[in-house]
């Protein structure tokens, strides 16, 4: 008898991130982790799972209710030679936090002439669809990346998860990690089976800064990040159906954002759309399309398309807040009234 | 804890660097200024904030501090700067916003970064909490010697900042030492219109640390409290709060006229400069003789000016090297 071992390793965005940042303090004593219920209940996503029962109290450090004291002292913790971890639980919380993250951590290397390197890495939890209203269901990408000084990372799925993350921590400068809570895999949140992938066990990076193209195509170009990047693939599935070849890109990263990675598949398809679940107005959308006609106009045979969160907060009842958010249905019509 | 009087002499020696310093950088800020107040013109543009009256605040708790030792300040940074050993040249540069400033130009007067003696600086009310805090989370967690203080007003105290931090130090019972300069006013708004409760050290019992109010502007009494809460937090012990009575002697920022401060005030000014009393107690009580006080203040005003021309010779940055340094 013969046992077939199979060497895939499928794991949640949530253990992704928790392997990372475990494999990163085993080999960097200045990494440590800080925030709310990160500690003995691993995270309320999941995310630092298993970290409080192998580095103990000292290192994954549960905080009071206090985001602007523990962001600020990541700050200060950084600038004297430690690689915080911390952890901003939804992303709707930074208003009483701002001051630290934008102000503090994202200019302190400015202001010091390049001399002061704050390695923090600030993760926060992102995306709705599971009716928790309008302030626990947003996205801000752009917010964050509209702001200089720090980098914005969101991977669409385990892989990118666990390799962002450990670049993230390896990184000299302050880097946002948006995660989405219904990529995560904790189920009560709603799971998108397609963000469990394949996980190597060694550690990994993925680049900072880079696209990934994660299907290819001929006819239309469609951009996405977290949640967009799932229900690009899947419009890309249905559109197959039509006969229409697309190709579809996750950004990964924010900032710095891959410009070129998209203006080369715009090249060669000629059409482009973009999807986003935060807010469409002065958003990643906008930023997406203005790149590309910066670019080259030219290369463009019909006008760009957006498919991306209304200009609304999010709503709690299920039937508004469905209709709101993007989905693949609402991306193929979008092709199709391209082509009309 | 009393000084020796070598450090009573270093203590006036910086209060007088400090002041001669901004003496020198008030004169040239007026410069394009006048006859219209225009705060983007003349050799020295954006808003100053004159520490001048404060000098005690920072000489006597930074007199117990190394170069290891974290210090984070506030928008009125210049004589916690000098007091903490930030080089006096780039930071005066910085201030003129030349490429030779600690930041190349970056920054200017409210953002003072001088990593080399672990200095740093926010423009942002109550923001200098935050990082003191994670600078002693710092040191616990390497085992590394070293405190940190955290420089903030009396207006800073009723920002959400300042309680979530000595909550969070408290807890965690970090080497750091809050220290509150209480001059009176929060911009127009007197001490007494804003704050709940007359001084804040009271604040302290809230965080069940030892808290501690200073009167008098006094460098030998802040010496004194300073001293101890710095060994306390030597020794592992925890946090500790201290407000200094202290005094602004100018506006809050230049080109405020005051309107809003008491006449019998701002006519005792004068009379209440602590560098007065500074000299007028060394001579009685140390025997400091006229001619060593000249020698002092001698190299403290060349100190100043030595800086001041350092900043002027230097070269402006190039536009386009604002687009560097955005990362490391």
């Amino acid at each position: 008898m013969t046992t077939v071992t199979s060497n895939v390793r499928k794991q949640t965005i949530a253990r992704a991130m928790a392997e990372a940042i475990a494999q990163e303090m085993r080999t960097d004593p200045r990494v440590f982790v800080m925030g709310e219920d990160i500690g003995q209940l691993g995270g309320v996503f999941g995310n630092t799972r298993g970290l409080f029962e192998e580095f103990g109290p000292e290192r994954v450090r549960d905080t009071p209710i206090s985001e602007t004291a523990f962001i600020g002292a990541a700050v200060g913790a950084a600038a004297d030679g430690m690689r915080p971890v911390v952890e901003l639980m939804f992303v709707d919380f930074f208003g009483v936090c701002m001051d630290a993250i934008y102000n503090l951590m994202a200019k302190n290397t400015y202001f010091s002439g390049g001399k002061l390197s704050i390695p923090v890495v600030l993760m926060t939890a992102t995306g709705g669809g599971y009716s928790d209203a309008g302030q626990h269901s947003q996205c801000l990408h752009a917010t964050f990346a509209h702001l200089p000084g720090m980098k914005v990372v969101a991977p669409s799925n385990a892989y990118d998860a666990k390799g962002l993350m450990i670049s993230a921590i390896r990184d000299d400068n302050p880097v946002i990690y948006l995660f989405h809570k219904a990529l995560q895999g904790m189920g009560w949140l709603g799971t998108e089976p397609a963000s469990i992938v394949h996980v190597p066990e060694e550690a990994y990076t993925v680049p900072i800064g880079k696209a990934a193209t994660v299907r290819e195509g001929r006819d239309v170009t469609i951009v996405g990040i977290t949640s967009g990047v799932h229900h690009a693939l899947k419009a890309a599935e249905q559109l197959e159906q039509k006969g229409v070849s697309a190709e579809v890109i996750d950004l990964r990263s924010l900032v710095p954002l891959d410009r070129e990675h998209v203006i080369n598949s715009v090249r060669k398809t000629g059409r482009l759309i973009v999807v986003d679940e935060d807010y469409q107005s002065y958003g990643v959308t906008g930023e997406i399309i203005a790149s590309v006609v910066e670019a080259d106009i030219s290369m463009l045979k019909s006008p760009p398309k957006r498919v991306a969160y209304p200009d609304i907060p999010i709503p709690f009842s299920r039937p508004m807040e469905q209709w709101a958010l993007p989905n693949p249905a609402k991306i193929v019509a979008a092709y199709e009234s391209m082509v009309k | 804890m009393t000084p020796t009087r070598e450090q009573k002499i270093w203590m006036y020696e910086h209060m007088l660097v400090s002041r001669y310093l901004e003496e020198m950088i008030e004169e040239i800020y007026m410069e394009g200024k006048t006859p219209a107040f225009n705060m983007a013109a003349g050799p020295i543009p954006g808003e100053m904030h004159l520490s001048k009256g404060q000098e005690p605040c920072a000489v006597g708790v930074c007199v117990h501090l190394k170069p290891f030792d974290v210090v984070t300040a506030t928008h009125r940074p210049h004589h916690i700067a000098v007091a903490k050993g930030v080089d006096l040249n780039k930071m005066t540069a910085e201030i003129f916003g030349k490429a030779t400033g600690l930041s190349g130009g970056r920054g200017g007067h409210m953002h003072i970064f001088d990593p080399d003696v672990n200095f740093s600086c926010s423009g942002i009310i109550g923001q200098s909490v935050g990082p003191a805090v994670g600078a002693a989370l710092s040191r616990k967690l390497q085992k590394k010697e070293g405190v940190a203080v955290a420089f903030l007003g009396e207006g800073a105290v009723n920002q959400g900042a300042f309680h979530e931090g000595l909550n969070l130090a408290a807890v965690w019972k970090l080497p750091v030492i809050f220290v509150i300069e209480d001059n009176g006013w929060g911009i127009s708004v007197p001490k007494t219109a804003s704050t709940a409760v007359e001084h804040n050290d009271i604040r302290a019992q809230a965080y069940g640390i030892p808290g501690h109010y200073v009167p008098g502007n006094n460098p030998l009494e802040i010496f004194r409290v300073a001293g101890e809460a710095i060994a306390r937090a030597r020794r592992g012990e925890g946090p500790s709060l201290i407000e200094i009575e202290t005094l602004r002697m100018a506006g809050h920022f230049m080109g405020d006229a005051e309107q809003y401060r008491p006449k019998e005030e701002l006519a005792m000014l004068k009379a209440r400069d602590p560098i007065v009393a500074m000299r007028t107690y060394l001579m009685t009580v140390d025997k400091m003789s006229e001619a060593e006080d000249q020698e002092i203040v001698t190299r403290a005003r060349k100190r100043a000016e030595a800086a001041i021309a350092f900043a002027k010779e230097s070269p402006y940055p190039r536009g386009e090297e604002a687009l560097e340094k955005v990362f490391v």
